[in-house]
């Protein structure tokens, strides 16, 4: 159990380019933290540092009370769990799971206790004489879990642990990996360029892009207030609509539409979410929509309004049609976003 | 599944063919003859032959220099063997750790694999040549004198040196490309279970490098062998003396120096024997090797 402080730490490789720009944040004890962006953004980068695979340019990292820059990753007392699972091929899952104890010189008896353990945790107990290349995709996963379960460690490393998974099987493990950090308590750290499993699993997120920390917030935090327009666009399936709009001092005009007031002048992006937009007879918004998506619970209508996309989601008993048709905002639906820099008014 | 096949018995063949004459013209032909040959005393001149049946192969055993060349093929394969692939290993592993410059050191690695065994044994020759060779006069300083040609031990110490030498690149192009095809993130995650160096190196490594090593064993077993002869006919050409010589040297000098015929294709014929069974060992442990995925 630890926290983990990140003080202002920089990558910068030989070449020049800076993958991680100065970052600072605190994990407190127990915490379960996913660094979220897409391919590029630095988020592996970040990781890897922490895990002390990758040297840190500048800054401190403290794992509990010390700073680690220097401490190999052997004695981080971390545990890490790879996106290609990375188990030893030439070990058997017993072997894979007690590697790391053995080498802390643990008496082979405790080692054997252990194993068991997390094999039990883990329903591998029927897998323990096997070869990694004898099992499932979901299996090895399980396998790289109990490698990282019985070492005990202060802190979890998660990168892209899921990636290789198929759609069904990531829902189930990103379940059991939520439930079983819970249980152990233990502080993690989780990479991932998948939003959904950001949101289902993070007690705190952290939004990167080109090496910047762009939020550090809540799941809800994240989606309801975003940040910037990159957040308000990576966060959410779809995405928030994003207008470009008017501001004149008292309101905010989308079109000639006014959606929202707001004491800032000039030129601003308004994002709104597809599932803050009610279709409605009354409403002040007009919008022509071109196709409908079917998704079963509920449907995505995508049309234009004031010649910019929009997206509306509505609930299944709604009777969609093309055309044109009106609706209105629920309240504090709107964020707005300057429209130079893409950050949050 | 189906299996892909020709319509014509007489086709495949024919494309079989040129592989199997040569085959046959350059190994079944010689062979058989060799195994006739073995069991006949043969005129030098080729004016006939009386047939002596196993007395060629019992006069070998009771040979006190063919004993001694085959201890001395025993000694010397196993030196290069393990020399050739320890030291080839040993730089492997450095060089796979080097970035910068890394096709520069890898390049000055591979080059001595273009050198012919002849020229490697000339060129021992020169370093380690009595009157003006450079190693023998590096070696003296430590009170070494070094007698190539003439001392025993130090002729066989400079064809190990030249045979290892020359067989290094290869073994460094295979325990290299063995080691680059290690994912990265397994030995990330050794990197984490274990502090020490050299305990990642023996339990993750080393077994993930097993099939190459395999295989270049069986290669360097059959370098030692045979392919050093061009090595050995420089080293001694026209005076063999009392020098060492492996099995194969042996068959070549008693054969076509000494016309014994019949005594060296009863040479050849146990080496042939040698042959097969590293073979049939060879594929009984390809069989038997773990395929890791």
């Amino acid at each position: 159990m630890a926290q983990v402080k990140l003080n202002a730490v920089r990558k910068t490789y030989p070449n020049g380019f800076e993958a991680v720009k100065p970052a600072s944040f605190d994990i407190t004890d127990g915490e379960f933290v996913v660094l979220v962006g897409p391919s590029g953004c630095g988020k592996s980068t970040m990781l890897r540092m922490i895990a002390g695979l990758e040297d840190i340019s500048e800054g401190e990292l403290y794992i509990g009370e010390t700073v680690v820059n220097n401490v190999d990753p052997a004695d981080r007392d971390i545990a890490m769990v790879f996106q290609n699972y990375a188990l030893y091929p030439h070990m058997t899952v017993r072997k894979n799971i007690g590697y790391g104890l053995k080498n802390r010189k643990i008496p082979s008896t405790e080692i054997d206790a252990k194993v068991a353990e997390a094999a039990n945790m883990l329903n591998l107990n029927d897998y323990l004489d096997r070869k990694p290349s004898q099992l499932s995709g979901g299996q090895r996963q399980r396998v790289a879990m109990g490698r990282a379960i019985v070492r005990d460690p202060a802190l979890f490393l998660f990168d892209e642990p899921l990636s290789n998974l198929d759609a069904k099987l990531r829902n189930q493990m990103r379940i059991e990996i939520k439930a079983l950090q819970r249980r152990l308590g233990v502080t993690a750290v989780y990479v991932t360029h998948d939003q959904v499993e950001a949101m289902t699993m993070a007690d705190r997120i952290i939004v990167m892009n080109g090496g910047v920390i762009e939020q550090i917030g809540t799941p809800s935090e994240v989606y309801h207030s975003p940040a910037s327009t990159f957040v308000a666009s990576f966060m959410g399936a779809p995405p928030m609509n994003l207008f470009d709009g008017h501001a004149n001092g008292t309101e905010v005009h989308v079109g000639e539409t006014p959606l929202h007031r707001h004491t800032h002048q000039g030129k601003v992006t308004v994002g709104i979410r597809p599932e803050d937009i009610v279709p409605d007879v009354t409403g002040p918004l007009a919008i022509n929509v071109n196709i409908i998506e079917e998704l079963g619970a509920h449907r995505l209508l995508h049309g234009h309004t004031a010649d910019q996309a929009v997206t509306i989601h509505v609930a299944k008993d709604f009777p969609a049609v093309t055309g044109p048709m009106t609706a209105s905002l629920k309240p504090d639906a709107v964020s707005l976003f300057d429209s130079e820099t893409g950050h949050r008014l | 599944m189906k299996r892909a096949g020709f319509s014509d018995r007489w086709l495949p063949v024919l494309f079989l063919l040129p592989q199997l004459t040569i085959i046959f013209i350059f190994f079944y032909w010689p062979a058989a003859h060799a195994l006739r040959s073995s069991f006949f005393l043969q005129d030098p001149f080729g004016f006939g032959e009386t047939f002596v049946g196993m007395k060629n192969y019992t006069m070998l055993l009771d040979s006190a220099s063919y004993m001694r060349a085959a201890w001395f093929t025993v000694i010397f394969t196993s030196l290069v063997t393990f020399l050739s692939l320890s030291i080839a290993l040993l730089l492997a592993v450095k060089a796979d750790k080097v970035i910068r410059g890394a096709k520069t050191y890898r390049t000055l690695l591979m080059w001595v694999y273009a050198v012919a065994p002849p020229v490697a044994g000339v060129i021992g020759l020169v370093l380690f040549d009595q009157s003006w060779g450079p190693l023998r006069d590096f070696v003296a300083l430590f009170g070494w004198d070094f007698r190539l040609g003439v001392n025993y031990f130090d002729t066989a110490f400079t064809l190990v040196v030249m045979s290892v030498w020359k067989q290094l690149p290869v073994n460094f192009i295979f325990f290299l490309s063995g080691l680059q095809s290690i994912p990265r993130s397994v030995r990330e995650a050794a990197l984490i279970d274990n502090r020490s160096a050299a305990g990642r190196f023996w339990d993750v490594t080393f077994p993930l490098l097993a099939p190459t090593g395999f295989f270049l064993l069986i290669i360097n077993i059959t370098y030692s062998l045979f392919d050093t002869f061009g090595i050995f006919d420089t080293q001694f050409k026209g005076e063999p003396g009392n020098n060492p010589m492996t099995l194969v040297y042996k068959v070549y000098l008693d054969g076509f120096r000494g016309n014994d015929l019949g005594g060296s294709s009863a040479q050849s014929v146990i080496l042939m024997v040698l042959v097969l069974a590293l073979t049939i060992f060879q594929f009984r442990m390809v069989e038997r090797r773990i395929h890791y995925t």
